[in-house]
C-alpha cells in the first residue's frame, strides 16, 4: 500500500507530534508514504474568509500535484481533509469554480481532472489495512486505558466520507482493536473553538473547558484526537483552562501515539515529550514468548 | 435622557439586492429556502456569544439589511465547525454564507475593530501568498502586534510550554516554487477582473 502524503504546515509547527508518531506507525504496518513534492499551504478556514476562489485555487494545486504525482492523497490534518475534500466538492458542483480552477492552473502549466482521492489516515486504518490485521500488531495492549475519543469537526462535518456524521466511530474501533477501553463521550464532535482560543480567548477557554470537564466527570485517562489544531487547544490552554475554571487536566494524544505504544514501538519516537499535559500511563510490559519462558525459571 | 435605540429594521435600513447576490454565490443557494426555524442557533456552540444568533443573521442577510450583517460579530465569532450545515432541515450551508459574509466584510473594510480574527484572516493569506506556507510562530507574533500588543506578555505560560516541547520553529517554512503560487493567485484576480 502506498499513498501520497500532505503534511499541511502544522503537522511540521505545534502539531509535529502527530506526524512524528503517525510515520513510524504507518511504517510498522507496511505503508508507504511519499511526501507531495511542494506541497503548499490548504489555506485552512482563514483563507475562505478572505477569498473563496483563491482558496480553492490554493487546495487545488496541490491536489494537481497529486494526480500528477499519481496516487491518492493521505491529509492526516482535519483542516486540510476538509479545504481538500471540498475543492474537490466545488470543483465538480460549480462550473464557475471549475473555470476559475482550470484557469490558474493552466498559467503554470497544471491540470486537475478531479479524480485524486483525498483520505484520512483512519479511512486507510480501517478500509484499507483493516482492524484484524492491526490487532495481529498489537504486542502490548493498552488495558485499563479509558480513552475518550474525541473526533472534532472537520472530519465528519460537512462531508461525512467514511463515518457517520453524528456519531463517528471509526476511532472507537480502532481504540478498541488496540485493547482500549473506549468510554461513551457525547461531545465526540463537538467544537473545540478552533483559531478562537487565540482570538476571543472567554469563548475559546470555555469551549476547551466543556471538553475536558466532560473527559475527565467521565473519568478517562486521556482524550484521543485526530487533529492539530484540537491537540493544541486542548493541551496547550490546560493551564489557563485551570485558572478560570478549576483543574480539569486530563492529556489529550494523537490515535496514532497510542497505536505505537500498542504496537511496541520505542516511546521516544512517539513524541509523548512533544505534549505540555504528560501523558504517563504505560501499558504492561510486552508478554513475548521468550519473557514467559524466563518468568517460569 | 434616556438613550434609546431602535430594536427592529425599517424599510429603508436595507441595500436592496444584497440578498439576491448572496444567494448567487455558489454553495448561498439555498438561503432562499430558510424556514426560521432556529436549528442553526440552537446547535451553534458560539450563539451565547453573538450579537445577531445566526437565524436572525440568515433573516437579515435575505431581507438586504447588509450594513447589519456585515459589521456584527456573528460571522467572525463562526469558527466553521458546520454543525448548523448539517443539521438545517432545509440543507442551507450556514457556514459558507458565513464565509462569504466574512469576505465581503474584509473586502469593504467593515468589521468590529477590537476583533483580531479579520486580522488574523489577513496575515494568514499575505502569508501564504509569500511564502506558500504558514509558520505559525510568525502567524502569531504578527497577531498580537498588530491587535493587542500587550497581551502576549499573559501568554508566556504556554509560550514556555510549546518552548520546552519543542513545538516552535523559528525557521520561516516556504515551497520553492512561490512564483507558481503567485502566478496561479494573480490569474485568479485576472479573471474576476476579466468578468467584472
Amino acid at each position: 500500500m502506498k499513498y501520497c502524503y500532505f503534511p499541511g504546515c502544522s503537522l511540521k509547527g505545534l502539531g509535529r507530534a502527530y506526524e512524528e508518531s503517525l510515520l513510524p506507525v504507518m511504517a510498522h504496518l507496511g505503508i508507504q508514504l511519499e511526501e507531495l513534492a511542494d506541497w503548499n499551504c490548504c489555506g485552512a478556514t482563514a483563507y475562505m474568509a478572505v477569498d473563496e476562489a483563491k482558496a480553492c485555487v490554493l487546495a487545488a494545486r496541490n491536489l494537481a500535484l497529486a494526480e500528477k504525482h499519481g496516487g491518492q492523497l493521505l491529509a492526516p490534518c482535519a483542516a486540510c481533509y476538509l479545504v481538500l475534500n471540498k475543492t474537490k466538492h466545488y470543483f465538480h458542483d460549480y462550473p464557475e469554480m471549475k473555470r476559475k480552477i482550470d484557469h490558474a492552473l493552466s498559467a503554470v502549466g497544471l491540470k486537475y481532472a478531479g479524480d485524486t482521492p483525498v483520505r484520512h489516515p483512519l479511512d486507510i486504518l480501517l478500509n484499507d489495512v483493516g482492524l484484524d490485521a492491526i490487532r495481529q500488531k498489537v504486542r502490548r495492549p493498552l488495558a485499563g486505558l479509558k480513552v475518550a475519543p474525541y473526533y472534532g469537526c472537520q472530519i465528519v462535518r460537512p462531508y461525512a466520507t467514511f463515518d457517520d456524521q453524528y456519531n463517528p466511530t471509526t476511532m472507537d474501533r480502532l481504540l478498541e482493536a488496540l485493547g482500549a477501553s473506549v468510554i461513551r463521550y457525547p461531545l465526540k464532535t463537538k467544537c473545540c473553538g478552533g483559531s478562537l482560543t487565540g482570538t476571543v480567548h472567554e469563548a475559546g477557554i470555555r469551549m476547551v473547558y466543556i471538553l475536558l470537564n466532560e473527559a475527565r466527570k467521565r473519568g478517562a485517562h486521556c482524550l484521543a484526537t485526530v487533529c492539530p489544531l484540537c491537540q493544541f487547544n486542548l493541551d496547550a490552554y490546560h493551564a489557563q483552562v485551570t485558572r478560570r475554571y478549576g483543574n480539569v487536566v486530563v492529556p489529550t494524544v494523537y490515535f496514532s501515539q497510542l497505536m505505537g505504544l500498542a504496537f511496541g514501538l520505542p516511546e521516544a519516537d512517539l513524541a509523548f515529550k512533544r505534549a505540555a499535559v504528560p501523558f504517563s500511563w504505560r501499558p504492561p510490559p510486552a508478554r513475548a514468548p521468550q519473557a514467559s519462558v524466563a518468568a517460569s525459571k | 435622557m434616556m438613550k434609546v435605540t431602535r430594536t427592529i429594521k425599517y424599510d429603508a435600513d436595507r441595500v436592496k439586492g444584497f440578498g439576491r447576490e448572496i444567494m448567487r454565490v455558489p454553495g448561498c443557494e439555498e438561503l432562499e429556502s430558510c424556514i426560521q426555524c432556529g436549528t442553526c442557533s440552537g446547535v451553534c456552540p458560539l450563539s451565547i456569544y453573538m450579537d445577531h444568533t445566526p437565524r436572525q443573521v440568515m433573516a437579515l442577510t435575505r431581507g438586504d439589511f447588509k450594513n447589519e450583517v456585515l459589521s456584527s460579530q456573528t460571522i467572525w465569532l463562526c469558527a466553521s465547525c458546520y454543525a448548523c450545515t448539517v443539521e438545517c432541515p432545509r440543507g442551507i450551508r450556514i457556514t459558507d454564507i458565513m464565509y462569504e459574509l466574512k469576505q465581503r466584510a474584509i473586502h469593504e473594510h467593515i468589521y468590529p475593530s477590537h476583533l483580531p480574527i479579520p486580522v488574523l484572516a489577513r496575515e494568514f493569506s499575505e502569508m501564504v501568498k509569500r511564502h506558500g506556507r504558514i509558520t505559525e510562530l510568525l502567524l502569531v507574533i504578527k497577531l498580537f502586534l498588530k491587535t493587542k500588543p500587550f497581551a502576549a506578555v499573559g501568554n508566556w505560560r504556554l509560550g514556555i510550554d510549546l518552548l520546552k516541547t519543542g513545538r516552535l520553529s523559528m525557521a520561516t517554512e516556504k515551497i520553492q516554487n512561490r512564483n507558481e503560487l503567485g502566478r496561479m493567485l494573480e490569474a485568479v484576480d485576472e479573471k474576476k477582473g476579466a468578468e467584472a
